[in-house]
């Protein structure tokens, strides 16, 4: 695996300082996040490790903008994200983040084009370059000559790659995975952290989150949460 | 607006992966629909042909008769009045040719008999006689289709000559055309010198083509003069926008006319068709108000049906909402995605419900042309912008829950 290239870092994407989230369930309160500070760059390449229930899901959530803190800042690219509402938060996920899901979450019905246009479709780009854009971002993860088919006529592998085109086509500030390789065999993953080598290689910066080391090991910086709080960050 | 393209296509799509069930589902707006449009139909075809029969009485004639046309209870107020005398007419028009700038054109005597009509081996029974003069043309509501109305000379002179429905032309001679042909009325001989055009029964009770006028002079000589009210003055008004001061015009002149005393109680009634709309608006009014509470009834089972099933295709989709959302679907994206399917089935639904109701009305049309039902393009627009007012109504709730969904919690939902 080694010498691994190492792009120079970028300007500064995510800044979060102590970062709070809380949970009510059945009147118990949920500490899922006490109190999370991390910084990262443009050109990275991170994994963010930690046992269940450790808040990994609640801190990628936030990263996502899909949630927001209970306390504590965020700044995405200098935007304060903690306290905006659900539909600007639309706007940054649309813009800025793009989604790779374990189970993939590939709309069963569309063909492969029409899932990866999808977010163009949000973002308004007409038509004809949405589809443009859309026929590039699936060459580029090797499945250009599977335009028309649908989910169901594709391998996991296949599925996990239109997911990571579709992730992509917005030229996002960030790829975001979470647990990419769950639902794969051990050799279809190899191949799909192949792919992401080969997106960090290209100026992606991607945040990895698993339980994996085998997953985590192909990241350049290993952050890992404990009892929801950062127990060590350091390079891979 | 890209987001409402995509939103139909979504819709679209959804549909035709769930047929039945969108079938099933739009079977509510179906019946709804289609309840709505004959209804609608229904009520339209009355007015239609309330307003033809209407007409046929004449926009701008006024009746003077002893009795009202609508019975009222007090009938004692009105058997001992005076009949009105052919001989009226003649005073009413000294009076108007008197008043300057009068509202009123003419008046015409008519007695009406029922009589039977022979001609050879043909025979019409039950024939409304109307005894007239010439100036009746002016006020004849229907097409002389053949020949002319009777001259001033015959009409002065008594002449034996008539002018006859469509009906008792067609049965005292049918295949052939009337014009010049003898029919005896009550044993003497009327030579028919005009025919009418068809003009169809009057609120489907009896017909005007089911009558025959001839000379006011000859109707009296053989049948004598008509008692209870069998006698009456039609009056042509001017100006049929200026109906009410027509009639006090006319109640004046009627009551000079009859010599009555001032004080007196009017001996007469003026009748006109304003008087069956003033009857049949309040019967149009309940049918208008039952029907739209059963057709309420209908769609809004309807209704239910489609926020039934938008609901369940919300939580069926909760993770495709997620993604949707991850992806950069704003609220708003959602709401109108949804809604817009639950509009497009109640759209498909309106349509089917318009087409159902084309083909009961056109089945109506051909096996019972006597009812009438009148499917217009106003009704058909109304019954789609109801259908439209269902699914936003109905979908609304659903679509509202779907855009507030929570994007982490709908991502796990399994």
């Amino acid at each position: 695996m080694n010498p691994r290239p190492l792009r120079p870092l970028g300007p500064l994407v995510i800044a979060i300082d102590d970062v709070v989230k809380l949970y009510w369930m059945g009147g118990e309160t949920i500490h899922a996040l006490r109190s999370v500070s991390l910084r990262i760059h443009r050109n990275e390449y991170l994994a963010i490790m930690g046992p269940s229930g450790s808040g990994k899901s609640t801190l990628m959530n936030m990263l996502g903008c899909l949630d927001t803190p209970t306390s504590g800042r965020y700044e995405f690219n200098g935007k304060n994200v903690a306290t905006m509402v659900d539909d600007e938060l639309a706007v940054i996920r649309n813009r800025e983040i793009g989604f790779v899901f374990q189970t993939f979450n590939l709309l069963p019905r569309s063909d492969a084009l029409r899932n990866v246009e999808l977010p163009l479709i949000y973002a308004g780009v007409p038509p004809a370059e949405r589809r443009d854009r859309a026929r590039q971002a699936l060459a580029d993860v090797g499945l250009g000559d599977r335009l028309d088919h649908r989910p169901s006529e594709l391998s996991g592998g296949q599925r996990q790659r239109v997911a990571i085109a579709r992730a992509l086509v917005n030229h996002p500030s960030i790829l975001l995975a979470d647990e990419p390789t769950g639902n794969l065999d051990s050799q279809t993953g190899v191949e799909i952290m192949a792919l992401f080598e080969e997106l960090y290689e290209r100026g992606n910066t991607l945040i990895v989150v698993t339980h994996e080391e085998e997953v985590a090991r192909h990241a350049r910086r290993i952050v890992r949460l404990r009892d929801g709080l950062i127990a060590s960050d350091e390079p891979a | 607006m890209y987001e409402l393209t995509e939103a139909c296509r979504i819709a679209l799509a959804q549909i035709q992966a769930h047929k039945l069930r969108s079938g099933l589902t739009a079977l509510g707006v179906i019946i709804g629909i289609t309840a709505v449009t004959l209804m609608g139909a229904a009520i339209h075809g009355m007015d239609v042909s309330f307003e033809r029969s209407l007409n046929l009485l004449g926009n701008d004639v006024l009746y003077v008769n002893k009795w009202p046309w609508i019975q009222a209870p007090d009938w004692w107020n009105y058997v001992n009045r005076p009949p009105i005398r052919p001989e009226n007419a003649a005073g009413l028009n000294k009076l108007i040719a008197a008043t300057p700038n009068s509202l009123l054109e003419v008046g015409v005597p008519v007695c009406i008999y029922a009589v039977s009509a022979k001609a050879g081996a043909h025979q019409a029974s039950g024939v409304f006689l109307d005894g007239t003069n010439y100036v009746y043309s002016r006020l004849l509501t229907a097409e002389i289709t053949e020949g002319r109305f009777f001259s001033p000379e015959e009409s002065d002179g008594g002449r034996q000559v008539g002018v006859v429905g469509a009906d008792v032309a067609d049965t005292l001679f049918p295949g052939h055309s009337a014009l010049g042909q003898t029919m005896m009325l009550g044993g003497q001989p009327f030579r028919v010198v005009g025919v009418l055009g068809r003009q169809g029964p009057f609120l489907g009770r009896f017909s005007y083509d089911n009558q025959i006028f001839v000379t006011l002079t000859s109707a009296r000589k053989y049948f004598g003069t008509p008692r209870n009210g069998g006698t009456e003055v039609r009056v042509k008004v001017r100006d049929n926008t200026r109906m009410d001061e027509a009639v006090d015009e006319l109640i004046g002149a009627m009551r000079r006319v009859r010599g009555q005393l001032p004080g007196e109680r009017d001996n007469f009634t003026i009748n006109q068709q304003q008087a069956f709309k003033n009857q049949l608006d309040p019967v149009k009014k309940v049918i208008a108000l039952v029907g739209l509470f059963i057709t309420g009834l209908a769609l809004s089972v309807g209704a239910i049906g489609i926020m039934n099933i938008t609901f369940v295709s919300v939580k069926e989709r909760t993770r495709e909402i997620g993604t949707r959302k991850a992806l950069g679907a704003r609220r708003r994206t959602i709401l109108l995605q949804f809604l817009i399917e639950a509009v497009s089935i109640c759209v498909v639904g309106g349509l089917l419900g318009v087409a159902v109701t084309f083909g009961v009305s056109l089945f109506i049309a051909r096996s019972l042309p006597k009812l009438p039902v009148d499917l217009s393009t106003a009704l058909i627009v109304i019954s789609m912008l109801v259908s439209v007012l269902t699914g936003v109504l109905a979908g609304f709730a659903p679509a509202w829950g779907a855009s507030r969904l929570d994007p982490v919690e709908a991502l796990r939902y399994e």
